[in-house]
């Protein structure tokens, strides 16, 4: 059963990726439904996050279930000492499916294999999370009509940035090409370097923001995370190397469209927000779309 | 002539040789040679035209299982292992990484959840011609194997 969970994107090939997109596109034009009355699904953040819980919570309120949970780990017996591997036992004799989010990377893997239900991924550390990235490809499937051949400028925080590394993995379906633009500090790790290499997607990678975005499709942004950084002086000098400002969009091209996880701080300017282009509002609303296909995917409703 | 002598020497059990120098003490702790009561010959720092400076380990009367041979392919993947039987070499068993790892090595990730909690560790092995990694099976970190932490 648990070979249903979702905790990386690779779980996913492309022809799940583009079956979820579907059905977001369903759930969007009707959201509201009954297809998990009767469910309970566990909404488990032993790291806090309220917006991707939130977006899960309402996701399965929309489609007649109910939620237990705890939003955040001082609130639950992870804080007595309980392992990882009971909560996650003693939780899966309540509900049909299990939303985590954790400080640790890999513990949604380790989730998967130990949960009797499925496991959905909401964030391990700085490794995965799903349905962002699912969210993403929606966004950028909506605003473009097509997900071949972009080109997306990715920038801000890729080194810790796990959206940027998942985007980029789910994106390798669809021949895309990718700008790289982050300080010294941030940029992409090595991995994701290599992975690029060797699946054959076309990259560059600079540090400046400014006439690189002209030629882009999609301009990717992420946050610079303060609980990324060991060191705060470190990252008090980078955080504002990279704000996105409206006069920025002047030159760009007219189906590019912005995006960012969000919760953004200084990395796009509120003036960028009556831009037409600016897509990041819309993109967070298609999240709720999306974690209702990927809920009823895994529990097969 | 020389490891003829060495072989030689050995009545029966196990000869890893062409170790290098600065590797050796990791073989003796990773095969757990230092709990081990068998009659054991450690030798290093002995000359040796391919790789400079070289250590050798003879364990009198103990035939390792492959799986155990093969972790030392993490290592030192170009040292020799001769089984021997009666001072003759009955094996010469090549060296190869096996395609997992499970619990010998430690992820090099501080964030991730195996350092955190009492999870075996388990990595999947990336074969390359260029580079050979490790994928940690939980947190995806790829780690090089010149990188590895043994537990």
């Amino acid at each position: 059963m648990s070979n249903r969970s979702l905790v990386s994107i690779s779980d996913y090939n492309k022809e799940e990726i583009l079956e979820i997109l579907d059905a977001a596109a369903d759930f969007e034009a009707n959201p509201n439904r009954s297809t998990l009355k009767g469910k309970v699904i566990a909404t488990l953040f032993f790291e806090p996050s309220t917006r991707t819980r939130l977006s899960f919570e309402t996701a399965v309120l929309r489609l007649g279930g109910s939620v237990i949970g705890f939003s955040d780990a001082a609130t639950s017996s992870s804080v007595k000492g309980e392992t990882l591997n009971d909560t996650i036992r003693m939780v899966s004799c309540y509900a049909d499916a299990i939303v985590m989010r954790h400080p640790f990377e890999g513990a949604a893997r380790y989730a998967a294999e130990i949960s009797p239900v499925p496991i959905i991924n909401a964030g391990d550390g700085a490794n995965q999370h799903p349905s962002q990235t699912l969210l993403d490809l929606y966004s950028i499937l909506k605003t473009q009509g097509t997900l071949d051949n972009l080109k997306i400028c990715v920038a801000g925080d890729l080194k810790y940035g796990r959206t940027v590394h998942s985007l980029i993995m789910a994106m390798s379906y669809f021949h895309p090409s990718f700008r790289f633009i982050a300080p010294e500090e941030l940029k992409l790790n090595e991995e994701y370097r290599i992975f690029c290499l060797r699946n054959n997607i076309p990259f560059e990678e600079t540090t400046e923001l400014n006439e690189n975005i002209n030629d882009a499709d999609i301009l990717y942004m992420t946050r610079v995370q303060r609980e990324r950084f060991q060191d705060l002086m470190e990252y008090e000098r980078v955080k504002n190397v990279y704000t996105l400002k409206n006069s920025m969009l002047e030159n760009t091209k007219p189906n590019l469209r912005i995006l960012h996880p969000l919760p953004r701080v200084a990395e796009i300017s509120p003036d960028v927000d009556k831009n037409e282009k600016a897509y990041y509002f819309q993109q967070a609303q298609n999240g709720l779309y999306i974690r209702q296909a990927i809920i009823s995917k895994v529990l097969s409703i | 002539m020389e490891k003829e002598l060495k072989v030689a020497a050995l009545r029966n059990g196990t000869v890893i040789d062409h170790i290098p120098a600065d590797k050796l003490y990791k073989v003796v702790f990773m095969l757990h040679l230092d709990t081990c009561d068998n009659q054991i010959t450690i030798g290093n720092n002995l000359e040796s035209a391919k790789i400079g400076k070289k250590g050798i380990i003879k364990i009198s009367g103990k035939v390792f299982a492959e799986d155990e041979t093969n972790k030392i392919a993490l290592i030192a993947p170009n040292a020799k292992i001769n089984i021997i039987k009666d001072f003759q070499v009955i094996e010469k068993r090549p060296l190869s990484l096996p395609d997992e790892i499970h619990e010998i090595v430690q992820c090099n990730n501080p964030n991730c959840i195996t350092n955190h909690q009492n999870i075996p560790t388990f990595f999947q092995v990336i074969k390359d011609e260029n580079d050979t990694m490790l994928k940690c099976h939980y947190c995806e970190r790829l780690i090089k194997l010149d990188e590895v932490k043994i537990k």
